[in-house]
């Protein structure tokens, strides 16, 4: 097994007395796409947040335990948010491009984050990240239309490609597809295994098909708990736990 | 626990039921051919022969319905796992149909004024290898992976009962050598009933997968072998 590149030890997150993740310990490697699963208000997009700390924005909320990436404490008083939120980047359910052009979206994040100055290196960043995204050839000839004026599958492309443009580590999905249409989604799972490797992915999805089609391992939540954490092959077809095999064989959740 | 979607467990519920339907005829096939044989009986060999097109008939239904569970449904897990054996168990109970219409075509071919004597000792290895084909199936139903287990068990005294019929057969063709002809076929018969067993042994080992999620060649044996296969 290569070393982790984030690991997550004894999390537990509470807003206020609430205790919505309980004692959650995983590792995710740099090669793979690891999925999270579990009915709704089981706490995996809550865990998600933690590993860019998106949770710091919610007041209430409080994170315990430990949370590493590439072996630096995330909630160290020395860790710059700003940056870690550059190394791991976050797409969420609903594509939120800035109201600005298609080029600016792109290259807002390499801009502040001094990436670089010249503008030839920023076109090149900006046609580097929508041809990784996969959207290069479709908005090419209208880099100056409005981000917001492209279909919902593009604009999620668009925004991963505005994530990726700031080369980051790891890449978080909150339920990237469940705006979308078949097609478009079926592009963005695409878009998914074309950036396995070069990222590692953790994407939060209610779609267990889609979990099943794009990561390697999955993990079951169920009431702030990870109940399962294994080969995405295992938990579909012979998952341990008994929760877990109610869950993806549709009898809760 | 029953499935959020209660149509979902109707047709699981439905696919179960016609392969039970398709065991319960597969069984009464061999019990009837065995009959046939006995009393040399090819009024009722002809009745066997018609009745495995209803065999066929259900097996083609669980092949529809069974796709349609996949498209429809997609099912995981142990769900999965059941539709797919009851799709391999369909075929394998269409072959143990068409062994039993094998023998019950026999009878025509091997009626005699007189008996031959190893007849008799045919209907005690029929009714082991009915017994097989059953369990096998009362073993799907219940997902009984123990179940399956002692009808896989089961399948070397079918074995040596085929051996000893075999060697029953051969001296009785020496000592009679114009009954030859005629005891060839209870030879054939003989091999029909432990290809039964074989196939009851292979639909076992499909609902212990179906059952467990491991196949049961890669079970912990707590010391105990495998029943080998000697033929």
């Amino acid at each position: 097994m290569t070393t982790p590149k984030i690991t997550a030890r004894n999390v537990s997150v509470y807003y206020g007395a609430t205790r919505a993740i309980d004692d959650v310990s995983i590792d995710v490697t740099q090669d793979e796409v690891v999925a999270f699963i579990g009915p709704s208000g089981c706490g995996k997009s809550t865990f998600l947040r933690t590993l860019n700390r998106m949770n710091d924005t919610v007041p209430s909320a409080r994170v315990e335990g430990e949370i590493y990436l590439d072996g630096e404490d995330i909630y160290a008083p020395s860790m710059d948010v700003v940056q870690l939120r550059a190394r791991v980047g976050m797409v969420f359910q609903k594509p939120n491009p800035f109201p600005k052009s298609i080029y600016e979206n792109v290259a807002y994040g390499p801009r502040i984050h001094g990436l670089t100055h010249a503008k030839g290196e920023l076109d090149d960043i900006v046609e580097g990240s929508l041809r990784r995204a996969g959207l290069w050839d479709e908005v090419k000839d209208r880099l100056t239309d409005s981000g917001t004026a492209l279909s919902g599958g593009q604009q999620q492309r668009l925004c991963i490609a505005r994530a990726i443009a700031v080369d980051p580590e790891v890449i978080l999905m909150d339920e990237p597809c469940s705006a979308l249409d078949p097609i478009a989604t079926a592009k963005i799972e695409e878009l998914i295994h074309e950036l396995k490797g070069r990222y590692a992915i953790v994407i939060v999805t209610h779609n267990m098909q889609q979990a099943a089609r794009v990561s390697q391992r999955t993990a079951f939540f169920h009431l702030g708990h990870l109940v399962e954490f294994g080969a995405t092959s295992d938990i579909f077809t012979n998952p341990r736990a008994e929760r877990t095999k109610d869950y993806i064989t549709g009898r809760y959740g | 626990m029953e499935h959020t979607v209660k149509a979902f467990d109707s047709d699981i519920g439905r696919l179960r039921g016609l392969i039970s339907q398709m065991g319960g005829l597969a069984e009464s096939a061999i019990g009837q051919a065995m009959q046939a044989l006995q009393r040399s009986d090819p009024a009722l060999a002809a009745q066997v022969r018609a009745a495995d097109k209803s065999i066929d008939a259900i097996e083609a239904e669980v092949e529809r319905l069974a796709v349609q569970i996949i498209a429809l449904r997609a099912p995981m897990a142990n769900d999965l796992r059941e539709v797919v054996a009851a799709l391999k168990i369909a075929a394998v109970v269409e072959r143990i149909g068409d062994y039993a219409k094998n023998i019950a075509k026999r009878v025509p071919l091997i009626e005699s004024k007189q008996r031959i004597e190893p007849v008799s000792i045919l209907p005690a290895m029929a009714r082991m290898a009915g017994e097989m084909v059953r369990n096998a199936l009362d073993a799907f139903a219940a997902r009984d992976a123990e179940a399956a287990l002692r009808v896989v068990e089961s399948d070397a005294a079918l074995d040596d009962f085929y051996d000893s019929i075999f060697r029953t057969l051969v001296t009785h063709m020496v000592e009679n050598p114009k009954t030859i002809g005629q005891v060839a076929h209870l030879l054939f018969v003989a091999k029909n009933l432990e290809r039964i067993g074989d196939h009851a042994t292979n639909v076992a080992e499909m609902v212990y997968f179906a059952a467990t999620g491991t196949q049961m060649a890669d079970r912990d044996r707590g010391g105990q072998a495998t029943q080998q296969e000697p033929r």
